[in-house]
């Protein structure tokens, strides 16, 4: 068991270490000019995929449950952040510092999703399979619907809400529209920061890694593996995977947050389920349960389209065929025996068993 | 009266909904995998029929057919291609191939017939019919549309449990390694699944775009995520279940959009969908399995 625990250890460091030698690279390169521009604005979009790919694999690879409405809670997330900072800027006399702006919409964020997670996860949990999925997914398109149809705005007189039109608002003079239906939020001011979504990732990936690796994430990964065998041996299902769900939404509305404050509007439309559909691709590609492969998986795929640009039209044709063939040849019994054998000789003295379930 | 035309108009694109629910279930039935691909088949149907109607100045019955035979090969290529491969591997893995196809063929449309919104024009050429003094007016396109539906419906049904074929897919659908040991070819019978559903969208295709004329290569999308919640809402991989599944969803959706809110049609009809599944967890007519330890 000992040995187990330390082979974690180095694992998580490995991951952590990952990150932070990305990030000072990233630093250095465009300290030096050496980064193009459209890649640097990239670089906000990318850490908020990883948020949101790690925390997609606690539910999918972790927990074991597919969810196709991530964006859901990202969209949650995104509206609740970038409606909070820009109140904040508004009505608080002395300005809070932008940095400060960001990190307590980000918490905002991460409680209001974490809290729609919640309420979600009362029927969701109640599901298995693909009729789990379905929820999320009709979930996540709820959650698109319903914005699209609310106005909020301030004035003197404070915060005014209507689900009619902007112009039902009623606001005063100098009133300001913060989000106007199937507009968006509007008016945002671009808070968000690379350095921001580094130390987003770092928190993500302690809670994240933490929490597998404790009493409760083996009682998660218990739950996955055979839910009667877990149950009859007193574990209760539903409160590890509701444990599981809730952290892996609040997350997401923490990246959802992070990212809205990247741009001067945002629309309900861009969480849809497309936004869904790819975040799984991400943890799907980067291994599910590996926290890792989420991480490079997540990088890659959000700048090999920008790598694509050379093949101008059919870059996304290009995308789609190297997403088909990737798990041709991944899924591919012969090559798989073959990999297998090499890590077997490699590292001959741990059982190949254990490849998948590394975290 | 009004309230009579809405419901007709929801029944009408609720047999949309149904006929490509339809390929939905019977996929998931047999092949035990979720074809995100289908969809995207519709649109191809679409195009098809849109490209033998206004480039080649075919008839409109040609064009269905036209329409049919392509997505028929469609179908046949991509579970070749891309599923016949992964039949070993995890679901979760088939899913994000599903995926890929599905990019595949979108952007495959966004080169070769530009994102520019084509004007389909209706393959329906009947008058519409004046009932009560003219004070229901139901369009030919959804006459054809209902009455397509039916007749699928009742073909289909004939199809899975009279006929040999028929009793091979119930056989896979069941247990495919028993199948396969009864000397049933599994993989014959995953490709003729294949094959009719890619057909029944190449239908549903022709009639969506009848009914709501704008062609994109994004118009399958939609449909065809509402289709699927049409085949989970009647319990998935069930044939009467999609049918039932995809008009409930239809009427839902119109009359959500005619008396409650325009906007909130869809989130009106996700909100029953969950509800329905809080009630009967496998759908209005899936069956329970129950798990034996």
């Amino acid at each position: 068991m000992k040995s187990l625990k330390s082979r974690y250890n180095i694992d998580n460091w490995l991951t952590y270490g990952l990150v932070i030698f990305a990030y000072i690279v990233m630093r250095i390169l465009i300290a030096n000019g050496k980064v193009s521009f459209a890649l640097q604005g990239q670089l906000v979009p990318i850490t908020v995929y990883i948020v949101m790919a790690v925390s997609l694999n606690l539910t999918v690879g972790v927990l074991g449950e597919l969810s196709l409405g991530h964006a859901g809670f990202m969209s949650v997330g995104a509206f609740s952040g970038a409606i909070s900072a820009t109140l904040l800027e508004l009505s608080v006399r002395t300005t809070l510092p932008a940095w400060m702006r960001l990190a307590l919409a980000m918490i905002i964020g991460g409680i209001v999703a974490g809290f729609f997670g919640f309420l979600i996860g009362i029927p969701v949990l109640r599901l298995e399979g693909d009729y789990l999925a379905i929820v999320t997914l009709a979930f996540g398109e709820i959650i698109k619907n319903v914005i699209n149809v609310i106005y909020i705005g301030y004035d003197a007189n404070g915060i005014r809400i209507s689900t009619e039109s902007a112009n039902a608002l009623n606001l005063g003079e100098n009133g300001k529209i913060i989000l106007s239906g199937p507009m968006g939020a509007i008016g945002i001011t671009k808070i968000s920061t690379f350095t921001a979504g580094f130390i987003l990732i770092l928190i993500t990936l302690f809670i994240v890694l933490n929490l597998i690796n404790s009493r409760a994430g083996r009682a998660i990964k218990a739950v996955r593996d055979n839910k009667i065998a877990a149950e009859s041996v007193g574990i209760s299902t539903w409160k590890y995977r509701m444990m599981a769900f809730v952290t892996s939404a609040a997350l997401a509305g923490a990246a959802g947050a992070l990212y809205a404050l990247n741009y001067s509007t945002v629309v309900a439309r861009k969480f849809d389920f497309n936004t869904s559909i790819l975040v799984l691709v991400f943890v799907v590609l980067g291994r599910m349960g590996n926290i890792r492969g989420s991480i490079i998986a997540a990088t890659v795929l959000t700048v090999l389209p920008e790598l694509l640009r050379t093949f101008n039209e059919v870059r996304m044709l290009v995308y789609a065929v190297i997403l088909i063939l990737v798990m041709l040849v991944r899924n591919n019994t012969t090559l798989q025996h073959l990999y297998q054998r090499i890590v077997t000789k490699l590292r001959y003295d741990r059982p190949p068993a254990e490849e998948g379930d590394e975290a | 009266m009004t309230f009579l035309s809405y419901l007709i108009s929801g029944i009408s694109l609720g047999s949309i909904y149904a006929i490509i629910a339809l390929g939905y279930t019977m996929v998931y039935g047999i092949a035990k995998m979720l074809n995100f691909a289908h969809g995207d088949v519709i649109m191809v149907g679409g195009y098809m029929s849109f490209m033998a109607t206004t480039n080649f100045g075919w008839p409109p019955l040609l064009s269905v057919l036209f329409a049919m035979g392509v997505c028929t090969v469609l179908g046949i290529l991509i579970e070749q291609l891309a599923y016949k491969p992964l039949r070993s591997a995890p679901s979760l893995a088939v899913l994000i191939t599903a995926i890929g196809v599905s990019y595949f063929l979108q952007n495959a449309a966004l080169l070769i017939w530009s994102p520019n919104p084509k004007s389909f024009t209706s393959v329906v050429l009947f008058d519409s019919v004046r009932l009560f003094d003219g004070k229901l007016i139901i369009s030919g396109t959804t006459i054809v549309t209902i009455v397509a539906c039916i007749i699928i419906i009742v073909a289909l049904n004939t199809i899975v449990n009279k006929t040999k074929v028929g009793k091979a897919m119930r056989a896979v659908s069941e247990d495919k390694d028993v199948a396969q040991l009864m000397g049933i070819s599994v993989n014959k019978t995953i490709s003729i699944t294949f094959a009719i559903g890619s057909a029944l969208a190449a239908v549903a295709g022709v009639l969506l775009c009848s009914a709501y004329p704008i062609l994109m290569p994004t118009t399958g999308a939609m449909p065809g995520i509402k289709a699927f919640t049409a085949a989970v809402f009647g319990g998935i991989g069930s044939i009467p279940g999609a049918f039932l599944g995809g008009i409930l969803l239809g009427v839902i959706e119109i009359l959500g959009k005619a008396y409650i809110s325009t906007q909130l049609s869809d989130a009106i009809v996700f909100a029953v969908l969950i509800i329905i599944l809080l009630v009967k967890p496998t759908g209005l007519l899936g069956k329970k399995v129950l798990v034996k330890v």
